[in-house]
Parts: C-alpha cells; structure tokens; sequence
C-alpha cells in the first residue's frame, strides 16, 4: 500500500480536560435539564401530589380517631410507612427505568460517547440526575406528610420518623441501582421499562410471599423485604420474626427484617447491581 | 513537531463468525481530507466505530495521535471531533444547551463558550434555531447541529461518517464548503462516504474497504490513474475556466498536450480532458493550462472518474 506523502503542520495540541468528577457534574446538570423539561418529571410529580391528596382527603374526611391514629407515630405510620415505597418504585421506573437503555434505542448516546470522556461518567452522572429528580419528588412527598403530621399532633415528630426517612432515601439509592443495572442489560427502553415495573410492583412482592410462607425461609435476598424497615420503624414495638404452631403443628414462621438485615439488604443491592451495571455499559456497544 | 495521526493497526471486529473488519493497517498522517470509500456493509462505520470507543475490537488497536482509543479513550480523543450515525440529541434540550454540554466536556473555559457556540451553530446556517428545542427539527437540522457539535472544539482531527445524510441539495454542499475551509486549517478529516462527487470535490486522498478489507490508500489521483481501468487507465479531468474558450484552443493546442488522449468542451465554460500519463505529467498538464492564461479556476480528476474506479476495485472482490 503506497504512503502519501506527509505535510508538514503546526504541533498539535491537545487541549485540557476536565476532571472526570467535573465530567459527571456536566451530565448530571444537562440530564437534570433534560427531565425538568420532559413530561416525566411533573408526571411522577403530580403522582406523588396526587397519593399525597388522597391520603389528606381521607384523614380529613374520617378523622383520625376514625381511623384509630392515636399518636403522631400511628400517623406516620398510616401515611409514610404504607406509601413511600410506591413513590421510591414510580421514581425508579420513571427514572431510572430507561435512563442506559434510551441512550442506545433513542441514539442519545452516540452523541456523548464519542467525546473525550469515560463511560463511567455518563452512568455516574445519569445516576446522579436521576437521584436528584427523585430526591426533589421525595421531598416535596415529605413535606406535605409532616404538613399534615403537624396539623393534627403538632411539631413534635417522632424520631422514628427520621429513620424511616433515611431508610427510604437509602431504598431510593438501592432502587436507582438497580434499575440502571436493568437499564443496562437492555437496548430498548420499553422493555427495560416494563421488566422493571413488572419486578418492583408485582415480581418481588410475590416472590417474597411465596418465600417466606410457603416455603418458610426468609428472604433476605429480596430487595422488598429489605425495604420493610421503612415501615416496621414507625411500628411500636418495632416487629419481630415470629413462630407459631399452625394446623397439624407445623411450625409456621413470619419473618420481619432487622434493621441491620434490611440496611446490608438495600446497600448489598445498590453495591452489587450498580457495579455490574457499570461494567456491563463500559462493554457495551454501540453497534 | 508532531502532526496529527489516526492508526488502524491490525485492526479486526468480528460479530460471531461475521467479520465486519480484517486485519485493518492504515496509517493517516497530517492536514488532509482522506475519503473513506466501500458499499454497505464494507467496514467504513464499524472503522470509525472503533477509533471513537463506541465498539471493541477483537483485535488490534486504533490509535489517535500515537495514544490507543480503547485504553486511553478521553486522551485519545481530546483532539478529535466526530460525528457517527447522525446521533440524537435530547429533544428537551435547545442546540445552545446541548453544545454547552458538549463544550464543559471538553473544558472549553466559560469565557469562550457562548462566542465558540454561536460561531458553529453559523457556520451550519442554524442561527435562527439556537434556542428552540431539537425535538422539533428534522432529521436534516439535527445533523446541521451534529456537525456544529464535531467542529466546536476545534479539533485537530475530524472523523466524519457519511455527514452530508439527511442533508439537502444545499446542505450538502454547505458541508462540504466546511469541510474545504477546515481544509485550510492544518486538519486532519477522515470522512465515510457514499457520494463519489463529495469525496472527489473534497478528498486529498482515498481509501476503499470492501468486506471489511482495505483495498487501497493512496492520493486520489494515484488511485484513480491506477485502477479506473477507463482508456487503458486514462482518467477523466473537470477543468472549470472563468471565460470562454474556443474550440481551436481545445482542439488543437490542448489535445496536443502530454498525456492528454482527449479534451471536449462542456456546457458552460468548463473542459473535460482524458488524460493518461501519470502524476508527473498531470502536475505538467496544470502547469501547461496556467501559462496559457485561459482562465484556469479548477482541476480536478471528475467523479466520474472516481465512480470507474470505486465500480472497479468493488466489482473486484465481489
């Protein structure tokens, strides 16, 4: 093969980039623009408002002696313990759902990843958006329940509140874990979409009660179960695994989740399916 | 003093036993426009793919400036600008926002990035779009904004996959005016195609690959004198003149000319010649053409010239 003859040019220069932490700070920024001003972000918006409404409307309209929420901790415990996890999921399905897979479907991607940055900074970043997205809904979800909190019992929150609080944040971190984990191993949003909606709403749920009745062992390999401890802190006493003789003295079990279990559930989660997630996007391909 | 370089060294992807590219060596060295030539599926995309880290190789390396894409990518590609498979951009986002992103990536300081931005978003003829959101434009304008995005850097190398599609007649020839004035620029373009005219027009130098093999790297003259097979490897010369010119002139004094079989006059003011006598001659040929102060304001081997040769080294390995 002949070799053209080489002209002569200046040095080149090669410019200064930033940081790769700079790097996920730009994503982040421009994938926080981009939900603020897609449709998605007020619609898991006007969810959250709209559960947030439903549950005011109740406790106004039946009172709370109706509905037998004698202390600030049963009424957190009626509002947060039994509605959080529906809001962390829609968050993580909203945002979480298709955030890897639409780079390769929508072809987003192949305008980032031909310029001087790692991949992993496009996951990071993504991940980070959509973490803020989630943290604003869960906010504006936590401000309207101590709204109410405060209307009916005054300032004085339950501290268990507070944990309940970090144990969802914590959840939301292991949920956005895992659906980009999920995000990843697809190439089409829908279907990572919907197999994400499909285990968090129904799958894991089934899973775990098919687990822990049928066959008696406890599923701590569930990222629900892991999540119990939102709920089982606003409860006093906090619940306890439990055995009892059933029909034919068999020994029946009901298991509930430590706190220590349900912490090492959901950061076990989070560990394992965003390292996996990542690697399997710095492998894949954009074919 | 270091020039800028991309390397394919034997580079190789396969899809199971589907081989989108064998043993690829090639080697582009300095400011030049290289044309990058093949039929579906012959490797052009798969090529840059690879020297742009959105695919792996099974084998070899792609190296930018010395500096392998998949082992050092954002070193590798901090001088180079790309634009592959017309990408999407966000569609919330406006073409002001999505260049911001593009220019923090490549820590272009603040001070620069709104004067950088405005000046690529003109060069495309998009002004009037910058801060209307993408999800409304046609496929031509986003490929307007995605070429603004590969220039805004300005990157010493170009890597440019077929960037006229999507494009209208005018584009497309807005394109290539760009293409010609980063010419200018001391860079490096390496650009897939699939229009021989484009290439023709633009290319200092062509390279084929069919079925994943490269078939030849040469200047664009060269391969055209070898492989056009046309006249027993004469090739075809556009001469554009700024005014008339008689036919006595072409007739006679033209056609005498070394190397030139033929010369007829077209429509307009232009000639074309069959020439067949090698680079040296032709280099004479142009020189020749000057000194008779006819009006000489191009020279170029013809596309159609190009397209004999494409036809040929294609039907070859068929």
């Amino acid at each position: 093969m002949s070799k053209p003859s080489l002209k002569s040019v200046g040095p080149v220069a090669v410019p200064s980039l930033p940081t790769s932490i700079a790097q996920v700070g730009t994503i982040t920024k421009y994938e926080l623009l981009n939900y603020f001003r897609s449709r998605r972000f007020f619609v898991l918006l006007i969810i959250g408002i709209v559960i947030s409404a439903i549950f005011t409307a109740v406790v106004g309209y039946y009172g709370i002696t109706y509905l037998n929420l004698t202390s600030a901790l049963g009424f957190y415990s009626f509002w947060w313990g039994n509605s959080i996890t529906l809001v962390v999921i829609l968050s993580g399905i909203f945002f979480g759902g298709d955030a890897i897979s639409g780079e390769f479907q929508n072809k987003t991607g192949y305008f980032l990843v031909g310029n001087p940055l790692r991949r992993s900074s496009i996951y990071i970043g993504k991940w980070i958006a959509a973490l803020t997205a989630s943290l604003i809904i869960f906010a504006i979800y936590a401000a309207i329940a101590v709204g109410n909190g405060i209307y009916y019992f005054g300032t004085s929150i339950p501290y268990q509140f507070g944990d309940s609080l970090v144990f969802s944040v914590l959840y939301l971190v292991a949920v956005l874990g895992f659906t980009f984990f999920f995000s990843s191993l697809f190439k089409s949003s829908s279907m990572s979409i919907l197999v994400t909606a499909i285990l968090f709403l129904f799958a894991f749920s089934l899973i775990e009660l098919i687990v822990s009745r049928l066959a008696q062992i406890e599923p701590w390999f569930i990222i629900t179960y892991g999540a119990g401890i939102i709920g089982n802190v606003l409860m006093d006493p906090y619940p306890l695994t439990q055995s009892t003789r059933g029909p034919g003295g068999r020994e029946v079990s009901t298991f509930a989740v430590s706190i220590p279990q349900g912490i090492a559930i959901l950061v076990g989660y989070f560990v394992i399916t965003a390292v996996i997630g990542l690697l399997l996007f710095e492998r894949k391909e954009f074919t | 003093m270091s020039v800028p370089s991309i390397e394919a060294v034997n580079l190789s992807k396969r899809y199971g036993s589907f081989s989108a590219l064998s043993n690829l060596n090639l080697k582009i060295e300095g400011s030049k426009c290289v044309g990058f030539l093949g039929p579906n599926g012959a490797g052009k995309t798969t090529t840059l793919k690879l020297f742009t880290d959105m695919i792996r190789a099974t084998e070899g390396k792609a190296l930018i400036n010395g500096v392998s894409v998949h082992e050092n990518k954002k070193k590798a590609l901090a001088p180079v600008g790309s634009l592959i498979e017309s990408p999407e951009i966000y569609p919330a986002l406006t073409p002001r926002e999505a260049l911001s992103m593009v220019a923090e990536i490549r820590g272009m300081p603040r001070s620069e990035r709104k004067r950088k931005i405005e000046k690529v978003v003109a060069e495309v003829k998009m002004e009037e779009w910058l801060d209307k959101k993408v999800g409304k434009f046609s496929k031509g304008m986003k490929q307007r904004i995605n070429i603004s995005a590969a220039l805004l850097s300005e990157p010493e190398i170009l890597l440019l996959d077929e960037p006229s599609t999507g494009l209208d007649p005018r584009g497309m020839s807005e394109v290539r005016e760009i293409v010609k004035s980063l010419k200018q620029k001391n860079r490096l373009i390496f650009m897939s195609s699939h229009l021989l005219n484009e290439v023709s027009d633009i290319c200092d130098e062509v390279a084929m690959i069919d079925h994943g093999k490269l078939l030849v790297y040469d200047k664009l003259s060269n391969v055209v004198s070898r492989f056009s097979g046309a006249d027993g490897g004469a090739i075809i010369i556009d001469v554009g003149l700024s005014r008339e010119i008689d036919d006595q002139t072409v007739s006679g004094t033209i056609s005498s000319f070394p190397g030139v079989v033929s010369a007829e006059k077209l429509e307009g003011k232009n000639l074309r010649l069959h020439f067949s006598g090698g680079i040296e001659n032709q280099e004479k040929l142009l020189s020749d053409l000057v000194m008779m102060k006819i009006g000489l304001i191009s020279f170029h081997p013809s596309s159609s010239a190009l397209e004999d040769t494409y036809l040929n080294l294609i039907k070859a390995t068929l």
